[in-house]
């Protein structure tokens, strides 16, 4: 796929933050030379997962042009980023690339009211000229959710459930008529049987609105679920990724192989193995901080040339996976 | 003796807005038991009531919060209390922290964001028990953390220092520092990720095991349920809708609710399509009549839209509240 073809092209980006600890040098890479595409003709549902500080939001505020890459760079629908640079045309990118915040109540203000937000949305980007041009449109917009505007009218945000008030920030995102969806942590904050509700519909704006999304999550049965393609990240590097069956029904990462096993099976058969204790990560900012592979200090696995340089991102059954294990098998 | 007993509850929000009072009916006709030595898991749709019913069983209400009526009776062995009317500050001396504790979902509310993490533990123990010797509660506060396998150096950081999941770790340990009877913990995983998710409720199901007192879980994430809880109940539009061992209510639920909850339940490795409940929640100001589940019920029947449908026990402490079940026992 050439990166002018493509709807999205993220092309070796880092991310550096400088920040006060030592530990690591007073710099920390969010996000460590991640590249992906996006094919333009073909909508699909990109999975983002991995445990929290693994660097999905800071690439996700990357993608939303909310934060400019230390180096490497995006193009979307062909254009580079960086070359955004008027109102005019941030609003133009902003119309297409539309995002979905994990906690709602971080985007509405609990002094407003919920259904001003969607009028202000539907106005801002031209799809009405008016309130009352715009109230069919919300309305549509929250039908599409499983609400509507009758049922969030007149209520300020902690009026509404954390579900309810979720399915209002998609209703949101989809006024525009975005061409991809930029999904941060959607469901995490919504119950299972919403859960489904929400990613079908991602699921049905792809298959019938021809949108993409790119679907940021630590919940790997949804993912698994709607997912084309999945990418692992572990604290800044994708360290696994490939199509979501291959990656989630036999994970070859040792870091995704824990992830994996960690998700509790829906049946009262499977105790045992999940109960199997687990050694929990060390502080954050220690593993960014890391010589060689940041999973070295929990992996099972480890070898001296762990801890000494970057695996190498090996291209095997399938998928490619950044740990010196499979370094044989690749050739 | 039951810990808890939980007769008819009805618990609702009056609010006024522009003059027009509404009530909020969150908790309507519960009725159920804890037992010692148990983890009793409740699940169900959010807004459904689960943590109204967590703030009326703990003490923890207040306006527009009311409970219209019905009893919460607890026997904690050395005492009892009823909860609808014990005073406020006996609440406060002898059941809050030491009988029943409470953690929740970030628990940011329990920690002081401007003081250190052992200042906390200080507060509590100061109010419920005094701390005649400062260097012994130091001694025995860094014990209980290491007991529970956290570092104790976590004590002199503050709350922002901390990751989620170590976060609520701290609260659990806080939570246990008198060896309550009772924890509650709402949603206590919800927004962590799995990896994390898995080391805190594996803590909390160590605890357990080892003071093998009661646990609540709240939490909408069956598959959280189906590895953690003893018993389950699932609650809907404020009242508990069936309820069983954890088995049960996984291999043969019988609710219709419940068997639409368990069949969506996304796993890997399967691909199918998975329907979600069509219709919306209930609104609680407004409830449907009969079974409150009828409108979104595939099998509705007509006497499901008039009539409450009675909660009627199969075997092994499976209860279900549904007509069809009714009428399928008789
Ligand atoms: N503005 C910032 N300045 C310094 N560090 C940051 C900043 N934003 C994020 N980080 C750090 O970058 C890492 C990745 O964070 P984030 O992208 O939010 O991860 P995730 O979304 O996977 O939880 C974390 O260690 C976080 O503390
Ligand atoms: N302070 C409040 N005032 C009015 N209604 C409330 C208040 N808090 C919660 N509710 C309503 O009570 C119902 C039950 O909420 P809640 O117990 O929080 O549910 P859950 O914990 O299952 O998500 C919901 O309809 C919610 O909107
Ligand atoms: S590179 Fe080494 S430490 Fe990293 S995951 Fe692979 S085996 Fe483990
Ligand atoms: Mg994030
Ligand atoms: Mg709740």
């Amino acid at each position: 796929m050439s990166a002018s073809g493509a709807l999205l092209h993220v092309d070796h980006v880092t991310v550096s933050f400088h920040i006060g600890s030592f530990i690591a040098g007073g710099r920390l890479m969010a996000v460590n030379d991640v590249s992906f595409s996006l094919d333009a003709d073909r909508p699909e549902i990109f999975a983002i997962a991995g445990e929290s500080g693994s660097g999905k939001t800071t690439l996700a505020r990357v993608l939303l042009h909310d934060l400019d890459p230390t180096q490497g760079k995006v193009l979307f629908e062909g254009r580079d980023l960086a070359t955004i640079k008027s109102r005019r045309d941030a609003m133009e990118f902003m119309r297409k690339v539309q995002p979905v915040f994990q906690n709602p109540f971080e985007t509405f203000s609990p002094l407003r009211r919920v259904e001003d937000y969607l009028f202000e949305t539907a106005i801002q980007f031209g799809r009405a000229k008016n309130r009352r041009d715009a109230a069919p449109i919300v309305d549509e917009a929250l039908r599409l959710v499983g609400l509507s505007l009758d049922e969030v009218r007149q209520r300020y945000p902690h009026e509404l459930s954390g579900g309810q008030i979720q399915r209002v920030s998609v209703a949101r995102a989809l006024i525009p008529k975005p061409h991809l969806i930029l999904a941060d942590e959607p469901v995490s904050m919504v119950d299972a049987s919403l859960r489904m509700a929400i990613v079908n519909l991602f699921k049905k704006l792809r298959d019938e609105q021809k949108v993409s999304v790119i679907y940021i999550t630590h919940d790997l049965a949804t993912a698994y679920y709607i997912s084309d393609r999945i990418a692992i990240m572990l604290r800044g590097y994708v360290v696994e990724s490939g199509p979501v069956e291959k990656v989630l029904d036999n994970p070859l990462h040792p870091y995704t192989q824990l992830l994996q096993e960690s998700v509790p099976r829906p049946t009262a058969s499977e105790r045992e193995q999940w109960a199997k204790h687990i050694e929990l990560g060390t502080m954050e900012v220690k593993e960014y901080g890391r010589i060689g592979c940041k999973y070295a200090g929990r992996c099972p696995h480890v070898m001296d040339v762990c801890k000494q340089t970057d695996p190498p991102d090996v291209e095997v059954e399938g998928r490619t996976v950044k740990c010196y294990l499979y370094l044989d098998d690749a050739r | 003796m039951p810990l808890l007993q939980i007769e008819d509850l009805r618990a609702y929000y009056r609010t006024e807005v522009y003059g027009i009072s509404r009530s909020v009916r969150a908790v309507d006709g519960v009725s159920m038991e804890l037992y010692n030595n148990e983890i009793y898991g409740i699940a169900g749709e959010s807004s459904c009531g689960k943590t109204t019913l967590i703030k009326v069983i703990s003490g923890t209400l207040k306006p527009p919060l009311r409970v219209e009526s019905g009893r919460v009776h607890y026997d904690f062995g050395a005492f009892e209390v009823d909860m609808l009317t014990i005073d406020p500050e006996e609440l406060r001396q002898t059941v809050r922290w030491k009988e029943i504790s409470y953690v929740m979902q970030g628990s940011m509310s329990v920690l002081n964001p401007v003081r250190k993490i052992i200042r906390t533990f200080e507060d509590i123990v100061r109010t419920h028990q005094g701390i005649p010797n400062k260097k012994l509660f130091l001694e025995q506060t860094q014990e209980h953390v290491r007991r529970l396998g956290l570092p104790p150096d976590v004590l002199n950081l503050y709350p922002h220092q901390l990751s989620g999941g170590m976060r609520q770790r701290v609260a659990i340990a806080l939570a246990t520092v008198f060896h309550p009877s009772l924890i509650i913990a709402d949603e206590p995983t919800t927004a962590l990720d799995v990896v994390v998710q898995r080391g805190v409720l594996q803590m909390l199901k160590d605890i357990q095991a080892e003071s093998q007192n009661t646990v609540l879980l709240v939490t909408h994430d069956l598959a959280v349920h189906a590895n953690v809880a003893d018993r389950v109940g699932i609650m809907y539009a404020g009242r508990i809708v069936e309820e069983a061992p954890t088995q049960i209510i996984f291999n043969a639920p019988r609710h219709p609710y419940t068997e639409h909850l368990i069949r969506s339940l996304p796993t890997i490795g399967d691909k199918s399509v998975k329907a979600s409940l069509g219709g919306a929640p209930p609104n609680l100001a407004n409830p449907p009549s009969g079974c409150r589940f009828h409108p979104r019920c595939p099998l509705a029947m007509d006497r499901c839209r008039t009539e409450t449908p009675e909660m009627i026990t199969l075997s092994h402490h499976h209860r279900v509240a549904c007509h069809l079940v009714t009428e399928a026992e008789a």
